[in-house]
């Protein structure tokens, strides 16, 4: 079992503890709650420069102070009540902390009292990688012939690599996990000239299912995986930076450091920061999705959608549109509308460690990516082969096994 | 009389209720009749649905899952509350709430019950016997007005 700390402000109050228990020993982590005297809270206090009102929380700024005399910690959770503005504060700031002292992998939750089994799980996956693959993990280069597939909830992605060289690509529309995984291993392979590869990895949702099919050799969850592709199609191994991945259905915002993940957060609340609420505007504007982001590029009157809903958003870029606002400003809207949420849900929690490096299927969408510009003040990068991000960190990961 | 304490769960207080002859309310209680429950799966560690229901008397859906969770639990104390005792700027070795909204919303439930009330400054040193006096005719008052 892995020893991971839980630093939370009461976790009890919440009802959530049995749940973070249960999921905890599922994927072999063991939860422990680092211990510390009374009189020591101040001083901790002090340590990390924050003094809270709420007691629990100089109480959770202390354990974070304790567990780094633990040596057998590999791992923190940190945890607080969604919509506690001073329990996001110490969070905050507990991980700042931990990344200033250590190189563990860290990761936060804004809990409700009842949340999501998924949402538990594939946070304590991601940790639980991050901790036992590390070495895998610094991989910086594919070698051999390998093949890493991308089972997404939108899109299957398979590239081919030939010493770190992307030699055949296959992508397709997710429907049955297994059949898409095998037509696009298809294509990748027939696009590469080779019938066989060394080795095979799987990532994404339909992981566990296409991995039994073509039994991988290595089956990783997402967070690990991409921001390992993020970071080889970048070609930013060493130092910061932050991976925006946006896919059809979810996103993830992962602060890297030396081309591994040490801090994530997962979108998936709301379908309105998705890319299938770009797949709808596109069909509203009379676009293909391909064409919407070109189409927002050449805006020149900034509209706003008054909701980020799936549902209200889409019936106001459909007012919008009959009121008479072209459809280059509405598609801008869209694109603005997705990254808005993106911003206020995800990123307005971490800090921002440039470079950041966006991927997956949303980032070749140039509004959209625009707007991030707009709303950080910073270049983004988009690399080359960016909707790949996953099957590439895949097919080099898979190389080192 | 039945005497809430705050911070709820100071064993300094309620000891200090009991010795004045009265039954102290406090979150130790609580929390052990839910140990006791054998319907309750996995107490102390989980406050139950039914907390979480109760606190909505008092507080809306938005608030977060926490201040719900302890308003829930302590609910039951207020409802029984016949007099209390509000003990402000405790040491954690008090008792404490853990949160700090919860620790002010849960206050002006009391003080909005309108039962007999000693609001008391924890100040430290010497000044802690003048603190235990003036809890202790509290006390002493309260036995009075329940004689009469």
């Amino acid at each position: 079992m892995t020893k991971v700390a839980q630093i939370s402000c009461g976790t009890e109050y919440s009802g959530i503890q049995w749940m973070l228990n249960d999921i905890a020993e599922r994927v072999g982590i063991e939860l422990v709650y680092p211990e510390m005297e009374l009189s020591k809270i101040g001083e901790a206090c002090r340590e990390i420069g924050f003094e809270a009102e709420s007691p629990s929380l100089n109480i959770m700024m202390a354990r974070a102070v304790s567990m780094l005399d633990d040596p057998a910690i590999k791992g923190a959770l940190l945890l607080t009540c969604f919509k506690c503005s001073e329990g996001t504060i110490v969070k905050d700031m507990i991980r700042r902390f931990l990344h200033e002292r250590t190189d563990m992998p860290v990761i936060l939750y804004s809990n409700v009292e009842k949340p999501k089994e998924i949402e538990l799980y594939s946070r304590l996956d991601a940790l639980k990688t991050l901790i036992t693959r590390k070495t895998l993990l610094m991989r910086e280069k594919q070698e051999g012939v390998t093949m890493g597939v991308d089972s997404g909830s939108s899109t299957t992605k398979v590239v081919v690599m030939r010493d770190n060289e992307i030699i055949g690509k296959g992508w397709l529309p997710t429907t049955d996990p297994v059949k898409s995984a095998d037509d696009a291993i298809e294509a990748a392979l027939k696009e590469a000239g080779i019938e066989r590869v060394d080795a095979v990895g799987v990532t994404g949702h339909g992981r566990e299912l296409v991995g039994e099919h073509l039994r991988a050799d290595l089956n990783l969850e997402e967070v690990s995986v991409v921001s390992k592709g993020a970071a080889l199609l970048s070609k930013r191994h060493k130092g910061d930076a932050t991976v925006i991945d946006m896919g059809g259905m979810n996103n993830k915002l992962i602060l890297m450091r030396d081309g591994i993940a040490n801090t994530f957060n997962l979108g998936g609340i709301c379908a309105g920061s998705s890319g299938r609420f770009l797949e709808i505007a596109a069909r509203r504007v009379d676009a293909d999705i391909t064409e919407l982001g070109q189409l927002a590029m050449e805006s020149k009157e900034r509209y706003e959608l008054q909701s980020y809903c799936m549902v209200f958003g889409i019936q106001a870029l459909v007012v919008a549109l009959a009121s008479g606002v072209k459809r280059e400003d509405v598609a801008a809207a869209a694109c603005r509308s997705v990254a808005t949420q993106v911003y206020d849900n995800q990123i307005h929690e971490m800090e921002m460690r440039p470079p950041i490096i966006f991927v997956g299927g949303v980032s070749l969408i140039e509004g959209v990516k625009r707007e991030f510009e707009n709303m950080l003040g910073v270049e983004i990068i988009v690399p080359p082969y960016s909707q790949y991000a996953g099957a590439v960190g895949m097919a080099t990961l898979v190389s080192g096994v | 009389m039945k005497v809430l304490v705050y911070p709820p769960n100071s064993m300094i207080l309620s000891d200090l209720v009991e010795r004045g002859g009265h039954e102290s309310l406090a979150l130790m209680r609580e929390i052990g009749e839910h140990v006791r429950d054998a319907e309750i799966d996995a107490p102390p560690i989980n406050i139950t649905e039914e907390d979480l229901k109760r606190a909505l008397r008092y507080v809306s859906v938005e608030e977060p899952a926490g201040l719900k969770g302890r308003i829930g639990l302590l609910a039951p104390l207020l409802e029984k509350a016949e007099a209390s005792i509000i003990l402000s700027d405790a040491p954690p070795t008090y008792g404490c709430m853990g949160c700090a909204v919860a620790d002010e919303f849960f206050k002006f439930l009391i003080r909005k019950r309108e039962i007999p009330t000693l609001e008391v400054r924890y100040e430290g040193g010497e000044r802690t016997e003048e603190m235990v006096t003036e809890v202790m005719t509290f006390l002493a008052q309260l036995s009075k007005e329940e004689k009469k």
